[in-house]
């Protein structure tokens, strides 16, 4: 096995989620700090046929998935946690023909609720083309069917 | 391309039948958006699809894939309403889940609360019983494209 379960966990989870299949969504880094997935430029993620450049909702599908999946990095053991809201800030477009980054991490975990923010980029960080806000519900370890993907998760034959 | 889009738009128009300017859009082919004229509205429908499943468990849609079918649901009835040269440009978006969106066709409707010159915003309501429930609302600013310019 790797030496970084958190990151083993994390690609674990995203194969998982069948839409994040169908945008090539993979995790890159996972640590205390945050979690960080890579989207691939494809012709299918088009919004604008006219630029090329990808459309925000496969963004937002990135973010929402990477301010999520940070909850991965702080909670102990796996709990579903439905998004309560989100917003994004669009700092500019994509550039067409390169991967999309998305960072997120938790800045406050309380019994209830969990706060994230993030930003997606392509080559530099400091750069990024958008700014991301997310609040999540903890929904804690007994809902149904939570076991089942926990297990999964883990590594476990569920 | 820019012709043709453009062509597509106004023929879309005439006829109240947006499927073939919707598939000049990859990403609605991707979700599988559709688009139909009622009245002087426009409803969205997003027919439930696996490939837009994000929660295994319930299962549930992708709460991204709602926000995409929401922000793409407002993008097209702003290329619609204001007769914009190209797919309006979002400038943030803003959304609340309310309920998870079911294994299950989803609607939306839009609602241009105030355009100017520069900037619209648009707010969201998507469905999937009734109107009256919604899964989720969003809202969003796009910047227009002022006539005229390329």
């Amino acid at each position: 096995m790797s030496e970084n379960p958190l990151l083993e966990r994390a690609k674990r989870f995203v194969s998982a989620l069948r839409h994040c299949q169908v945008l090539g969504i993979t995790a890159h880094q996972a640590s205390e700090e945050g979690i960080t997935l890579i989207m691939p430029y494809a012709p299918h993620l088009v919004g604008d046929p006219q630029s090329g450049v990808i459309h925000g909702g496969a963004l937002t599908s990135l973010m929402d998935t990477a301010c999520g999946m940070a909850t991965l990095c702080v909670l102990p053991e796996f709990e579903v946690c439905p998004t309560l809201d989100l917003r994004v800030d669009y700092m500019h477009p994509a550039t067409p023909h390169k991967p999309v980054y998305g960072f997120a991490q938790c800045y406050r975990v309380t019994t209830d609720v969990i706060f994230t923010r993030g930003f997606a980029y392509q080559d530099d960080p400091q750069q990024p083309i958008a700014h991301v806000v997310g609040t999540f519900m903890r929904m804690g370890k007994r809902l149904k069917g939570t076991q089942g993907l926990g297990s999964t998760i883990k590594g476990e034959q569920a | 391309m820019t012709h043709r889009f453009k062509t597509r738009l106004e023929q879309a128009h005439g006829r109240g039948d947006y499927a073939a300017l919707l598939n000049l859009i990859p990403y609605a082919r991707l979700i599988g958006i559709e688009c139909t004229r009622l009245g002087d509205e426009l409803l969205f429908r997003l027919p439930a699809n696996k490939d837009n499943i994000g929660n295994p468990i319930l299962p549930a849609l992708h709460g991204g894939v709602i926000a995409g079918f929401m922000e793409l649901s407002a993008a097209l009835h702003l290329l619609v309403f204001t007769g914009a040269p190209g797919i309006p440009k979002i400038i943030d978006f803003s959304l609340d889940y309310l309920r998870a969106g079911q294994f299950r066709d989803t609607y939306a409707k839009c609602q241009v609360w105030r355009q100017g010159r520069r900037v619209a915003n648009v707010a969201i309501t998507a469905w999937q019983s009734t109107a009256a429930e919604p899964i989720a609302t969003a809202r969003a600013h796009f910047k227009i494209e002022e006539p005229g310019r390329p």
